[in-house]
């Protein structure tokens, strides 16, 4: 597998070329070149070939989506279609509710994150401080743990944590987070990868602005509203990106956390499609619907979804 | 102008740099304050617990039973074996896998030619389809009459005799594999992309003067170039691979036979739907201690290579 690969590349020509080519070599690149699109296409069709399937499919009655499968006419509109599965959607889970709740969960997640771990990363990147480096060596030290492992735990832990209620009019005082907003909001504010990559991209920035600002009699907050966080456009996007879709994604949390219905997101709401007889057709809208709001967001900023993705793996 | 004396002056310089420590503790608060709530009390009370025989509603206070929850891990749960068993062979075979398949994707599309952004973008849709979602379809494509076998019957003109894939222990795990390399191989491209890009084209241009065939300029020029690539591509890849469960709740919950119980899925199931939070800290405990050596292991090597 290695060597083919190794040799398209440089079959090809990918960056510059020498001069004058001989003809023989243009009609191999011109193969090589038939060659690498023929084998991209076949992966954009592997790569396609389930969501296109799904779209297809929702807009088809049970019986028909369960027949098309024996031909190519399971990737094709064709024969009866409408748009009854998703009515019938909307008639089976209060699916406006579990997307006002992904929506809200996932903005105020994103949002707050920016602000909470940009000042973290403001703090340990232009200021100096006792303690500072144990702190970032700390908060590095965290990333190896993976969530998985201390959701269970952390299930115990909300369930004691305080909260104020507002019963009958009245606020009190009460134990226990499940149920609530904040459960799946909460714990995910804070983030040590985000501070990590806030961290390293404030660093870039010239102190000598920070200074000057000083002298001018700036607080550190002024210098960080002002001056470096309209500076740090390309970070902000790449942590919003990055901590977008796990939050819009979320499932093992609020499964475990969040029993009321009007509380629950959209993925955990597809629980309610695997009640006795599957309708399949109904799944398929469901999970179109679902999905149609992530892929138009990537559409639209695929440029600043792939450029902050490789910028999470460049610190190698 | 007035002259300071250098006690005064001291004594500035002091109260600055206390106004900027304030500062600093002032601005990173909130985000340590919430860090130490949500991961390492968490982390702390998976220790403790571990130890006890806590349940997660319970009238009784947690009762310490020493390394009993561990002991019954290793030695009277016959499901945990299966699962850290089942967990590691997805991790064996989708950590390599990923990653080559990854890195072949990327080398395609790592050139200026027309359309290749759009096959980039096609490669990393699935990245930002939810894992339920493809789980879901998945799901509903392996079934006995689904896609896939209907695929497979085509293309072997008839002689397929059609296999209920996630309902049969051999083939269940296998079938969890395939789609999850499937959803996730996009963003390792992306990851390989960005490091194939860092490598300067003087390099390759130096290899070809020196007649270097396109053999050696990948194994001499590409491959060390990408070492730090692969490090964080093998590591990240390995730890989501470890902690598979979603897959597993949407599609099989375990089954068939405990045939793809995981162990994070272990863990929920008996801290969560058995309410057994000790024992499920403990299994929790071990899969932290067992990612960390992993990931430890992975690094040293990856780096001795050099």
């Amino acid at each position: 597998m290695t060597d083919t690969y190794a040799q398209t590349v440089v079959s090809t020509g990918r960056r510059g070329s020498k001069p004058a080519r001989p003809a023989s070599d243009r009609r191999q690149r011109r193969t090589s070149r038939v060659f690498l699109y023929l084998a991209m296409s076949v992966f954009a069709v592997i790569f396609m070939f389930p969501l296109v399937f799904m779209f297809v499919s929702s807009l088809k009655p049970d019986a028909q989506i369960l027949q098309d499968v024996d031909s190519i006419a399971a990737f094709i509109p064709t024969g009866d279609i409408s748009l009854d599965n998703y009515f019938g959607v909307f008639d089976r889970v209060p699916v406006a509710q579990f997307l006002f709740n992904s929506v809200l969960v996932t903005v105020l997640t994103v949002g707050l994150g920016l602000v909470v771990n940009s000042m973290a990363g403001f703090a340990l990147a232009r200021l100096e401080w006792k303690g500072k480096l144990v702190v970032l060596a700390l908060i590095i030290a965290t990333l190896i743990v993976p969530f998985e492992t201390i959701a269970v735990p952390m299930v115990y832990w909300v369930s004691q944590l305080p909260t104020l209620v507002i019963e009958g009019g009245m606020l009190k005082y009460d134990f226990g987070w499940l149920n609530t907003y904040e459960v799946q909001i909460v714990p995910f504010i804070a983030n040590a990868f985000s501070i990590f990559l806030f961290t390293q991209y404030f660093s870039t920035i010239p102190k000598s602005l920070d200074e000057a600002a000083r002298i001018d009699g700036a607080s550190w907050f002024t210098i960080y509203r002002r001056i470096v966080v309209p500076l740090s456009g390309p970070a902000f996007a790449t942590v919003a990106i990055l901590t977008f879709l796990p939050a819009w994604n979320q499932y093992l949390w609020p499964l475990m956390v969040v029993q009321k219905e009007e509380l629950r997101p959209v993925m955990v709401g597809m629980q309610y499609f695997f009640q006795l007889n599957t309708a399949w057709g109904e799944v398929m809208a469901y999970t179109s619907l679902i999905t149609l709001p992530v892929l138009i967001v990537f559409l639209v900023f695929q440029r600043a979804f792939v450029s902050s993705i490789a910028a999470s793996g460049v610190k190698g | 102008m007035t002259v300071t004396s250098p006690q005064r002056a001291l004594k500035r310089a002091r109260s600055i740099k206390g106004r900027e420590t304030w500062a600093g503790v002032a601005m990173i608060a909130p985000a340590g304050i919430l860090l130490i709530l949500f991961l390492v009390i968490p982390v702390l009370l998976a220790f403790g617990l571990s130890f006890t025989n806590a349940r997660l509603i319970s009238p009784n206070p947690p009762r310490f039973v020493g390394a009993d929850n561990f002991v019954r891990a290793f030695i009277a749960d016959p499901t945990f074996a299966q699962s850290a068993l089942n967990t590691l062979l997805f991790a064996i075979v989708v950590v390599p896998v990923q990653a080559g398949l990854g890195l072949l994707l990327a080398v395609l599309v790592n050139r200026r030619m027309r359309g290749v952004t759009a096959f980039r973008v096609i490669f990393f849709i699935p990245v930002v389809t939810s894992i339920v979602v493809v789980s879901i379809l998945w799901k509903f494509m392996y079934q006995k009459d689904g896609l896939i076998n209907s695929f497979i019957d085509q293309i072997t003109f008839g002689a397929w005799e059609g296999i209920d894939w996630l309902n049969n222990p051999t083939t269940a795990l296998p079938a969890i594999i395939v789609l999850s390399i499937w959803q996730a191989v996009g963003f390792h491209m992306i990851i390989w992309l960005s490091g194939l890009q860092t490598i300067p084209e003087e390099l390759y241009e130096a290899a070809r003067m020196d007649g270097a065939s396109p053999w050696r300029q990948f194994t001499n020029v590409t491959w060390p170039g990408l070492r730090p690539t692969m490090v964080f591509v093998l590591v990240t890849i390995t730890i989501a691979a470890l902690g598979l469960f979603v897959q597993i709740d949407v599609m099989t919950q375990g089954g068939p036979v405990n045939s793809t119980s995981t162990i994070v899925f272990h863990a929920v199931r008996k801290g969560y739907e058995q309410q057994e939070i000790g024992y499920a800290a403990a299994i929790s405990l071990i899969f932290f201690v067992a990612v960390l050596i992993i990931a430890l292991i992975q690094r040293r090597i990856t780096r001795d290579k050099d």
